[in-house]
């Protein structure tokens, strides 16, 4: 397969009052054109961390990159010029679904004005690299008209009924769910590679989270669009993936195609995290101790102080990546070999 | 469920609304959160309430607590009606029927130390002295699984969790016969909800506690409740065992809401998830059936009359078409 997007070693520290905090340490992540990887971990795992770092929009003055390399489509966009990354990348070809749509809009100005904002600049049609955006630039009123017929068309894909009347409407007079597809509509217009989605249907219920990911799921199959998709629920990767990669404390421990991923995880910790969600016979299993604080990381696998298999070359050195099948990769000195559930 | 004894908690036809008002302070409507909600839960037992945001659940057991007063109905608790009583005699009720609130830590005064917070109810609720007083507190501390050192430690010097125990343990020491929990695991990781809930069975068993747990999440509440309660815009449509309701729900709403729950391993569940449509404003209820505008087993009947909940197949379903309406 060729690889869209392919982080390699990324480190980012953030300095805060206590410390340093190592929240990414030399991780790896690999995204296929038209595949949908899911990034899955727990609260302040990184995911969001490590999405932004791809967008290259980690806050200014507490985040460091330490090193690694992004690679997207032949080049590094770590040290890519930020004017290319700004033209060419970011909103472009790589494109962003938030997990609040709601405080993602402004509240004020209605939705055409805020859709067609970004379309002046990123749609497929604008030139790249000609004018340094600027509030008093034109936006031509042939490319406005063709623009807006896109934004109808997209409107009309992620089912927003009666697409010329939303565009009059303000945020507000849309529900969750809508201002969702809304979001999805806006990722998808720029005619992007790769749409990174960050908790998109968390603050969603059930019912309407179904509709989203089936929704979102068609559109960018049908486009061919790749997707990096956080979440911190299981169900929902398993719903929307293709592959599944697992972080624990700023380390990938684990990636897989999503059925070898929840039939045959091999990683001590994937184990846990999903023997850990309830389960039909009233079975709760809770993973013991807690996330370490990432100031002092434990050394070597973060993940070694509540590992029932740790041995003391875990806590000496970072296990190597180990490939069990074709996509298949696992960080463990002592990966399991066993269907999930079947704990020896 | 046994029939000897007594319901803990009882409501019936029980009704909360809330005015809408437009700029000028008029009454141009109103919200029908609750509509008339009767059910029963029996001492012992962990009744969930399930239903997605604006269905009514958390109005529901705010004004069972005593938060919103009822706006018609009754609400008996060990035998009482305890919807209209004086605010004095109501404060009492408190001692034996208890709220946590989605994140228990974060009612913790974080000016004052674990051991004041923990005393606080036993000074207003009880006239212990105050080596009873410590006593208790530090029974309650161990049974949270925290230790006594924690006593003088100040809320923002435990981490997450320690918090939440607190904050349980502030709830536990009044020895409350029965503890409404109101989303206690949104927001939390499955690790975490998973010991959380390990905590909660565990402090049931200790303390003889009754639950009522709220929740969107279905797995939790499969998990955690014997019994459920399916709300729909302020009313039951489906109650039952928790076992019979999943095994075959009877409601076509519960069928879609279970439906929509991601599952890991076997077939994903977007590729034959059918409701569409998103519930309607609890302003504008539509008429007969709620869950009509929605229903893919719609009639004519359902626009005019309006399903009362019935005895079907060992549950009770608020449906017409509750016989016909099989996977």
């Amino acid at each position: 397969m060729t690889e869209l997007l392919s982080v390699r070693g990324l480190r980012v520290d953030f300095v805060t009052d206590g410390g340093v905090a190592q929240v990414l340490d030399g991780i790896n992540l690999d995204v296929a054109r038209g595949e949908v990887v899911g990034l899955v971990g727990e609260s302040g795992c990184g995911k969001t961390t490590l999405a932004r770092a791809i967008l290259g929009v980690l806050p200014a003055t507490a985040a460091r990159i330490r090193g690694g390399e992004v690679w997207f489509k032949g080049a590094d966009l770590l040290r890519e010029e930020a004017a290319v990354v700004n033209d060419r990348v970011r909103g472009r070809a790589i494109t962003f679904i938030p997990q609040d749509p709601y405080g993602s809009f402004s509240p004020v100005f209605p939705v055409q004005t805020q859709i067609m904002d970004v379309m002046k600049w990123k749609s497929p049609r604008a030139s790249i690299g000609r004018a340094r955006p600027s509030p008093f630039s034109r936006y031509p009123r042939e490319r406005w008209r063709a623009d807006r017929e896109a934004v109808l068309e997209t409107l009309r894909a992620v089912q927003i009924p009666e697409p010329a009347r939303a565009l009059r409407r303000l945020p507000h007079e849309f529900s969750g769910g809508q201002r969702q597809r809304l979001m999805i509509a806006m990722a998808l217009l720029p005619q992007p590679d790769l749409i990174i989605a960050d908790e998109p249907t968390t603050a969603l219920d059930v019912t309407i989270q179904a509709q989203i990911l089936r929704l979102l799921r068609t559109l960018v199959k049908e486009r061919g669009v790749s997707v990096l998709f956080t979440t911190h629920d299981l169900g929902t990767a398993h719903e929307i993936c293709d592959r599944v990669v697992v972080m624990y404390a700023g380390q990938e421990m684990e990636a897989a195609p999503a059925d070898a991923f929840f039939a045959r995880p091999a990683h001590p910790y994937t184990r846990r995290l999903l023997a850990s969600v309830p389960s039909p016979d009233g079975e709760i299993r809770d993973i013991p101790g807690e996330v370490p604080s990432l100031v002092n990381p434990p050394s070597g696998c973060r993940f070694h102080p509540r590992c029932e298999y740790a041995t003391a070359e875990c806590s000496a050195g970072r296990p190597p990546l180990r490939a069990l099948a074709p996509r298949h990769g696992v960080r463990c000195h002592h990966p399991v070999d066993a269907p999930v559930g079947a704990e020896p | 469920m046994s029939v000897a004894v007594a319901p803990l908690l009882e409501t019936v036809d029980l009704v909360r609304y809330f005015p809408v008002r437009d700029a000028f302070g008029r009454r141009v409507g109103r919200i029908r959160a609750v509509d008339g909600v009767s059910l029963a839960v029996w001492p012992g037992e962990t009744l969930g309430l399930v239903g997605e945001s604006g269905c009514g659940k958390s109005t529901l057991g705010k004004t069972v607590m005593g938060i919103y007063a009822p706006t018609a109905g009754e609400i008996r608790f060990a035998g009482r009606e305890i919807g209209r009583l004086p605010p004095r005699e109501r404060r009492a009720v408190a001692r034996d029927l208890q709220y946590v609130y989605q994140d228990p830590g974060a009612s913790l005064d974080p000016r004052w130390k674990v051991v004041h917070s923990l005393h606080e109810p036993l000074k207003i609720h009880t006239r212990l002295s105050r080596a009873e007083r410590e006593r208790e507190v530090n029974a309650i501390l161990a049974a949270v699984g925290l230790p006594d050192a924690h006593l003088d430690l100040y809320p923002h010097e435990l981490s997450g969790g320690q918090q939440r125990r607190v904050g349980l343990a502030r709830i536990l020491t009044l020895r409350p016969r029965m503890v409404i929990l109101d989303e206690p695991t949104s927001g939390l990781d499955v690790s975490v909800q998973a010991s959380v809930l390990k905590l909660f069975r565990s402090l049931q068993h200790t303390f003889a506690l009754t639950y009522v747990f709220i929740s969107h999440d279905l797995a939790v509440v499969r998990a955690m409740c014997a019994r459920i309660a399916v709300m729909y815009l302020g009313t039951i449509v489906e109650l039952g065992d928790t076992a019979v309701v999943f095994a075959e729900p009877r409601h076509p709403y519960t069928r879609s809401l279970l439906a929509a729950v991601p599952r890991i391993g076997g077939r994903r569940i977007t590729q034959d998830f059918t409701l569409e449509g998103e519930p309607p404003n609890p302003r504008d209820v539509p008429s007969g059936c709620r869950f009509r505008t929605r229903c893919p087993l719609v009639q004519d009947i359902c626009v005019v009359e309006e399903p009362r909940l019935r005895e079907v197949d060992g549950r009770r379903v608020a449906c017409h078409f509750a016989e016909h309406s099989r996977r």
